[in-house]
């Protein structure tokens, strides 16, 4: 019996999982000791707030179907209110501050998130505006929210969590990654359980789900609060972790679309999706930059990266929805089965 | 040659298994005599002077259909006579203007769509409705969305509750998948099969909800005769399996002629005529209204 199932069993078969642990393992057992600090402070931080606020809109856009442009919003909510949080409740602890600030960003999602109960596609998308358009101005307007700082700017409260704290570039990317890692690890638990499959269901075809018994609009609505509360611990790493100050200006619809372009290219509906998504926004441009000062050197200032990285950018979508609508991740896999398959051949 | 003969032996050429129809007319003769007695019991199905009309434009109009608990009702017509509006009506995707639907004795206007399922209704779509996105087994299995309970949180963490009933969803979509012979297809994606086949996944879906009354909107649309005779058999054995009653609405008058115990036949919104299947295929009306005068070569002499 044994042997049958060996033989059914490709040579190069790994345990389930086994590539998602030895990315983890080189994350946190490598990469600290041999990462230098520009790696942490312009890649690695960016990248992982950018994944969790990719894998938070690809539950809501990918697996739900409901489009929104209102990320950055979000973030902003998560920011401010893991800030305030931090600020005016004596001795709470910073993961609680983290906590409630997901459960604030997910209390606003479900407010902008009640008019996907009418609204479908591209009128959603536009209703979503509202969020974007409203939480920076809510920010701005009242300086309570940044403590009444004559800039705006605040600068993020020092990381700890149980007792340890996470200091300098290499403590801020522990920090992040360990909240990255496990939020992702409950969004694929979700994605993978019922109510995961009730959002795939819902966004395939709303009527048969609803004559089926799926509760849709509650449906709708929980894929709004828990994709914002992902995403606004996002905003919290992006402040806290990257940036090191919370200010509205960041968070702007420039942020939004960018979250929205990192799911579309890694691809919809894929947890990995987002990470993969991600690294291209993050990577592309400083390759970009690179390479534009190496070709053509003082001609290619910052003013030409920003439109070159424009540009390549919109064309890389464009290519991506005609060609690969399933993103990065399925390139990905064709390629690692390809080699699958020419190894097996060998 | 009477007009009956006519139809008959005109509808068997249509799939060209007389023989078969035959038999199951025999069989229906033979089941004749336990149905009378259940007729006294409350009907599984109940309209009552529906009335159904899109701006000007009336679908249905004083339509009444009473289906009992076990048969296979079917309803025919000629295209837009109202068969899939009345459909809706029932599975309560349209509100009627006039009229009521009764499920089980107890009168809906409209019919709550989504406590349908818990109503004990379960439907499929006449064009396909699969979730494209998911696997087979995912597909039939969501069919059992209705009896979920637990929430988010503990299917998150897998809590013993969330953890049961997933495998209780699993399980019974494996059954019904093994019934209706869908197990090679288990982890496809559905949006990745052929028509027939996903057809036969919808079906596993409604059936997954364990439901007491089945309907079915033109389940045979679009299929070979082989496919058709083929999916007749599994309602029918679906039917007696899990003692269910299937309301039916099909364009193949020659499979429902098979298949059904009664037929009620809809033109222009209206119940034209309402009865077994040899009495709709001798009533004038319907020849005339949905199969037309009969043509000067009966005997097919001539062609």
């Amino acid at each position: 019996m044994s042997a049958v199932t060996a033989d059914l069993a490709p040579p190069f078969s790994l345990p389930r999982h086994a590539g998602t642990l030895g990315v983890l393992a080189v994350a946190y057992l490598v990469v600290p000791f041999i990462g230098s600090s520009y790696l942490f402070e312009a890649i690695l931080l960016p990248f992982l707030a950018l994944s969790l606020a990719g894998v938070g809109l690809n539950i809501l856009t990918g697996y739900a179907g409901q489009v929104s442009l209102g990320s950055a919003a979000f973030m902003a909510v998560g920011a401010f209110a893991a800030y305030n949080f931090n600020l005016r409740v004596e001795g709470l602890p910073l993961v609680a501050s983290i906590v409630l600030a997901g459960l604030s960003a997910a209390a606003v999602g479900l407010v902008f998130g009640l008019p996907s109960l009418r609204l479908r596609g591209f009128y959603l998308a536009v209703s979503t505006l509202a969020a974007q358009f409203f939480v920076q101005w809510a920010l701005t307007k009242f300086s309570w929210f940044s403590n009444n700082s004559a800039s705006g700017v605040i600068d993020a409260p020092p990381l700890s969590l149980a007792g340890l704290s996470f200091e300098g570039p290499v403590g801020r990317y522990l920090f992040a990654l360990t909240v990255v890692a496990g939020l992702t690890f409950l969004a694929y638990r979700l994605v993978s359980s019922q109510t995961g499959r009730n959002f795939i269901a819902v966004r395939d075809n709303e009527t048969a789900a609803r004559i089926i018994g799926v509760p849709v609009l509650r449906t709708k609505l929980l894929a709004f609060a828990i994709s914002s509360f992902i995403i606004g611990v996002a905003g919290v790493l992006w402040a806290f972790a990257y940036l090191r100050t919370v200010e509205p200006a960041g968070f702007n619809l420039d942020r939004s679309f960018q979250i929205l372009f990192i799911v579309i290219i890694g691809g919809l509906a894929s947890i990995r999706g987002a990470f993969f998504g991600a690294a291209l926004i993050v990577v592309f441009p400083l390759v970009l930059s690179r390479l534009g000062s190496f070709l053509l050197g003082d001609v290619f200032d910052s003013g030409v990266l920003d439109m070159t990285q424009r540009i390549v950018i919109g064309a890389l979508i464009i290519l991506f929805l005609i060609l690969e609508p399933d993103g990065l991740v399925a390139l990905w896999d064709r390629l690692k089965s390809r080699i699958t398959a020419a190894f097996r051949r060998a | 040659m009477s007009a009956s003969n006519f139809l008959l032996v005109g509808l068997g050429s249509e799939v060209a298994i007389p023989p078969d129809i035959a038999e199951h007319l025999a069989l229906r003769s033979a089941r004749a005599e336990p149905q009378t007695a259940r007729a006294d019991q409350a009907l599984a199905l109940e309209l009552s002077g529906i009335d159904l009309s899109f701006g000007g434009v009336v679908a249905l109009k004083d339509v009444d259909l009473a289906v009992r608990h076990g048969e296979i009702r079917a309803i025919i017509g000629p295209n837009g006579a109202g068969k899939s509006s009345l459909i809706n009506v029932i599975s309560g995707v349209y509100r009627p203007d006039r009229g009521h639907v009764a499920i089980d004795g107890t009168a809906y206007r409209p019919v709550p769509t989504q406590k349908l399922a818990k109503l004990g209704v379960a439907r499929t779509f006449q064009n396909l409705a699969l979730f494209k996105g998911l696997s087979v087994l995912d597909n039939v299995a969501a069919g059992r969305a209705y009896a979920g309970r637990a929430n988010f949180l503990s299917q998150i963490i897998g809590l013993p509750g969330a953890r049961r009933e997933q495998t209780d969803a699993r399980e019974r979509a494996r059954s019904i998948i093994d019934f209706l012979h869908l197990t090679p297809y288990l982890d496809r994606l559905a949006g990745t099969l052929p028509y027939g086949l996903q057809k036969r996944v919808e079906l596993a879906r409604a059936l997954a909800a364990e439901p007491r009354i089945l309907l079915l909107d033109e389940p045979m649309a679009g299929m070979t005769a082989t496919e058709k005779n083929e999916l007749a058999d599994y309602v029918r054995l679906a039917r007696d399996e899990y003692a269910i009653t299937v309301v039916l609405i099909e364009h193949d008058v020659g499979v429902v002629m098979g298949l059904s115990d009664r037929i009620a036949v809809l033109d222009y919104g209206r119940k034209i005529a309402d009865g077994t299947p040899q009495e709709i295929a001798s009533d004038q009306r319907v020849i005339d209204a949905y199969l037309g005068v009969p043509p000067e070569n009966e005997g097919g002499e001539g062609i």
